[in-house]
Formats: structure tokens, sequence, C-alpha cells
């Protein structure tokens, strides 16, 4: 195989090259977050009025505990009662499923036929 | 068998075309079991209990031995091929000679994201621990954490850009404080010399018990990983330990067998005292939940130790994350997968030093501009990225070099099983992420496409080559 002799890249380019990583990866976790779409957010299904312990359905030893910690039930009633929203959508489990195996398909096909290049070149000269 | 003998101390197979120019072979294995220990115990002292909010301290402890399983397998398996391919990179070096160039430069991007978004975790952590105990002592109104996290990731850098003996004797010292400190912790308040604190019954009767359900045991696999996240990071020190075929597999499964010890009794005296809701919220509630306990325990001696424990492991953490991102990014530049401008390492200290430098300020947008579970999803989501590629990558490693054709430092038992295991644990974990944060999944993967393009199309020009095969292997098989 014939050697491969990559071009010299100037000192601007390299430079360049940097900051489009740098923009990709800050866009990566920021944009979701500055959309709004970034998950995980908890709301509060039940809330309850003029709440005490017993209606925020804490027991004696757990409300002992939270007044160690220094809470009240008013300043509890969000933490205690907070709950997540597991409910999702047939075809977004498919999208996640199906974009997780065409990343890994995609990189297992693109890195194969560049290996064989590696592979051929280096042992080739023995 | 060929000749071809990695593990033998007479041929150098480790840095850039066998020679040994580069970093300085000074680790042993207690610094390879400090470097993996320390990036992860951190984990015991915050992270871990957002496993408790999505599914109920039940749901957390299930979480913790699965997640232990998947480690354990990410163990002997990372043991087994690092044994063989100890260059700087780790993992990134391993799936350049195993599977590709492309799956090489994703998995470095992987390890460089996962430690780096690490590091800021523990920043912002410090930051936390330190606005607590200026409350403690009487401080007015809210402190301003953002000079204590620069200072944090700042003073590290530094320490890592001295010299890598220093840092990871640093970190030897202050991880094991920190792993005394939950030893000391559960001796104290479980009851083994009498006293105990416990309350497991009454805090986690009727619905405190699964509140969520089974599906909240699945989703609390996404956090599990936060126990064990970064055991795998040893391998980024395998172009700077003397011995790397021993010290490697040796520091890399004690750490794992260490973890799981410390993960388990964490979760004990944890759940036995703070009430899961509390718990189990890492922003509003619980932020470093061994230190909460040690306040509810009434034992002025245990906050101390617990709030010395807590900044220790942050510190052991973001130091070893600083030290390994620099590695990954460095190994990297050095192939030409990045400018090669970052392959330089120190005339005088033999560091990465450019990549440490480098890394400071994205560390730095992410820990001031981030909230914390998003920082640590984002880290997850790298980390559950390269599980998922290792069981391929044994898998073609032992199909391109059967045992007998390349000598191991350490061959893992019942291979495929733990392969198997491993992605089964994986394809789990992926569905917990789903459940709630199924857009920043989404979105990394699609990042990782791009950037992938990206390099196939532009940045892989620059690449020499045979050259970046850097072991002195024999040719694999079916090539």
């Amino acid at each position: 195989m014939t050697h491969y002799t990559p071009p010299k890249q100037s000192l601007l380019s390299q430079l360049f090259d940097v900051l489009v990583l740098v923009a990709l990866t800050v866009g990566a976790l920021f944009v979701p977050l500055w959309m709004g779409m970034a998950g995980s957010s908890k709301s509060v299904p039940a809330p309850v009025a003029n709440p005490t312990w017993e209606k925020l359905g804490q027991n004696s030893t757990e409300a002992k505990q939270y007044e160690a910690l220094g809470y009240t039930p008013a300043t509890a009633h969000d933490l205690i009662l907070a709950r997540f929203d597991y409910s999702f959508t047939t075809i977004s489990l498919l999208v996640m499923i199906a974009v997780i195996i065409v990343y890994y398909v995609l990189m297992l096909r693109f890195s194969e036929a560049e290996y064989r290049d590696v592979i051929a070149e280096k042992f080739s000269k023995k | 068998m060929t000749n071809f003998d990695i593990t033998s101390s007479k041929i150098d197979g480790m840095g850039p075309h066998g020679t040994n120019v580069g970093l300085l072979r000074v680790l042993g294995p207690a610094h390879v079991w400090a470097l993996g220990v320390g990036i992860v115990l951190v984990g015991e002292y915050m992270g871990w209990n957002f496993a408790v909010g999505k599914g109920g301290a039940y749901a957390a402890l299930i979480a913790c031995w699965f997640a232990g399983i998947l480690y354990t397998c990410v163990a002997m398996i990372d043991s087994e091929v690092t044994s063989t391919v100890a260059a700087a990179g780790g993992q990134y070096t391993q799936a350049k000679h195993i599977v590709g160039p492309l799956m090489a430069f994703n998995v470095g991007l992987y390890l460089v994201f996962a430690y780096t978004m690490l590091e800021a975790a523990n920043a912002i952590t410090a930051g936390y621990l330190f606005s607590v105990v200026a409350t403690m002592n009487g401080f007015q109104g809210a402190l301003d954490q953002r000079p204590f996290i620069i200072m944090c990731i700042m003073f590290l850098a530094w320490l890592n850009y001295r010299g890598v003996l220093a840092t990871l004797t640093f970190n030897l010292v202050i991880t094991a404080i920190a792993f005394i400190a939950i030893i000391v912790l559960f001796l104290g308040t479980s009851g083994v010399f009498g006293g105990g604190i416990m309350q497991h019954a009454s805090l986690m009767e009727g619905a405190a018990s699964l509140p969520y359900g089974w599906i909240g045991v699945l989703a609390a696999m996404h956090f599990g990983l936060w126990y064990y996240l970064g055991i795998e990071g040893t391998t980024q020190a395998a172009e700077e330990v003397r011995s790397p075929a021993r010290a490697l597999p040796f520091g890399t499964l004690a750490g794992i067998m260490t973890l799981l010890i410390a993960a388990t009794l964490t979760w004990y005296v944890s759940t036995g005292v703070l009430p899961w809701e509390f718990l189990g919220d890492g922003v509003n509630g619980s932020v470093a939940p061994l230190f909460d306990t040690a306040r509810l325990s009434g034992s002025n001696a245990l906050i101390w130790l617990l709030g010395f424990g807590t900044l220790f492991a942050t510190l052991a953490s973001a130091n070893g994350c600083i030290n390994d991102a620099s590695r990954a990014w460095f190994a990297m530049g050095r192939d030409k997968y990045l400018p090669g401008w970052f392959g330089a390492v120190h005339p005088k200290y033999r560091t990465p030093y450019r990549a440490i430098v480098f890394l400071v300020p994205i560390a730095l947008i992410f820990a001031l501009g981030a909230p914390l579970d998003q920082v640590i999803t984002f880290s997850i989501l790298s980390g559950l990225l390269e599980y998922t590629f290792m069981p391929l990558n044994i898998i073609m490693f032992r199909k391109k070099w059967p045992l007998d054709s390349i000598k191991r430092g350490y061959e893992h038992p019942f291979h495929p099983l733990p392969a198997y295991t491993l992605l089964a644990l994986c394809a789990i974990t992926f569905f917990a992420v789903f459940l709630g944060y199924g857009t920043q999944l989404v979105a990394m993967i699609g990042f990782y496409i791009v950037v992938s393009l990206w390099f196939h199309f532009w940045r892989y020009r620059f690449v020499n080559r045979g050259a970046q095969f850097t072991m002195p292997w024999p040719k694999p098989k079916g090539y």
C-alpha cells in the first residue's frame, strides 16, 4: 500500500478546529437547557394547603428528622411532595433506540474502513 | 505464542512508536488505586443520592449493586486490555488499536467529557461545602460560591501541571482519609459499638419503600452509575506506571472492591438517618448526604471528619479528573486526532501541560454555568457510551488477537459472559436515562454524530495512517 503523508496544518487552522469542537460541546449541554428541554424537572402533583407533617404523609420519625435538619412543614412542602413524571410514548422510546443503534453502527462501519488502511500501511512495511 | 510480549520490562511499546520518550514513569500500584478510587469516591459523598430521588431508598440499593456488577465487568475487561495496551489515553488508545480511528476519536471525547464534567461537579460541591461551613460558623446571607469553585479548579490544575508523582501522592493521602471517614461514620452511627442512630424501618415504611414502584428501580440505575463512575480512569496512568502489566490490573481490581464496600456502607448510613425525599434531592435537599448524616449524628467530631472527608473526596476526584482528561486530550493531540499542539510534554515537569491548561476554562464554563444534576448527567452519558463500547472492544480484541497470540498481564475469566452482562446493563441504563433525561441523551448522541462526521471528513486527513498503530503486536487475524 502507498504510504499516506498527511498535510501540515497551520496554527490558525488548528485554532479553528479547537473552536469548532468547543462550540459543539458547549452547545450539546447548554442548548437543551436554554430551550427548556432538559428533563428531570419535578412537579408537585397535589399541593397541600396549610401543611402539617401528617398532611404531608410523614410519620413521627420522619418529622423529627426534618425538624433536626431545620425544616418546617411549610418549607419542606415542595421537597416532600415533588415527583418525577415517568410517562413516555412508544414512539419516543423507539426513536431513542434507533438513534443509539444508528450511532454505533455508523461508528463501527466508518472505523472498520479506516482501520483496514491503518493495518495495511502498518504491516505492509514488514 | 509469538515473541510479542507487552508485559516484558525489556520491550517498551508504551510510548509513541515504541520509544520511551515522553511522560515520566514514576507511579506504583498504590497510585493507580488512588487515581481510580480518588476519582470515584466523591460519588459516595455526593450525587449517588439522586438515585434515591428517582426511585426511593430500596431502588437506590438495587441500583448500587447492579451498577456494582456493571463496573466489576468494566474493571475486569479493562484490566485485561489495558495490561496489553499500556499507553496514555487508556480506552482511546485501546480503541485505536482494536476497533479503528473513528471509534477511538469518539472514545477519547467520552473520556475527556466524562472527566471534565465530573471535575465541574466536584468543584460545584466544594463551593457548596464552603458555603455550608460559613453558615454553620455564623455567616449571614448567601455566600458567593464562585471564587471557591474557580480556586479549586485552578489549584488542582497547577498541581497537575507541576508533576504526576506529587499529584497522585496527594490523591493517595486525601483519598485514604476520605475512605476512612466513611468507615468511621459507619462505626459511629450504625450501632456496631452501641448507641446507633439508624432508623431504616420507620424511614422506609409504607409509600417510602418504593414510591414509584418498579419503574423507579429502573430509573434509579441512571444515578446508580455515580457510585463507581471513573474507576476505568486507572488506565490513563498506563504510560506513567513503572510496571503497567502488574500495577494496572492490581490497582483497578483493588479499587472496585474498595468502592463496592464504600458504596454499600454509604447507602446504609444515609438511608438510616435521612428521609428519602430530602436525601433524593441533591439540589434543594441533600447535596452532601454523608455530611448531612454526620450533622444529624450529634457528634462534632463526625461533622468535622465528614466535612473534611467531603472536601478531600471532591478535591481528589477533581484532581484525578484533570489528570485523566488531560492524558486523553494529550494522547489525541499526539496522534493528530486533535491539533498536534496539544501533544506536547513539558520539558521540565514531563506533564501534558498544554492539555491541562486548555481544559481549565472548559471545566469552569460547566461548573459556573450549569446545574449539578445536568453536569452529572452529561458525565454519566459520556461514561455510558464508553461502557457500551467496552464489550465490543473486548470481543474484537479476543477475536483479532486470541490468547495465544499476545501475552496478557491479566486474563479476565468467563469471557464472553462479562461482555454480554455489561452490554445488557448498559441497555437498562440507557432506558433509565431516557426516563427523564431523554432530550439530553439524544442531544449528546447528536453531538457525537456531528463531531464524528467532522472527524471522518475533515480532521482525519491530518493523521498518519500506519504510524498511529504503536503497539509491537502481530498483524490482527482477519486482515
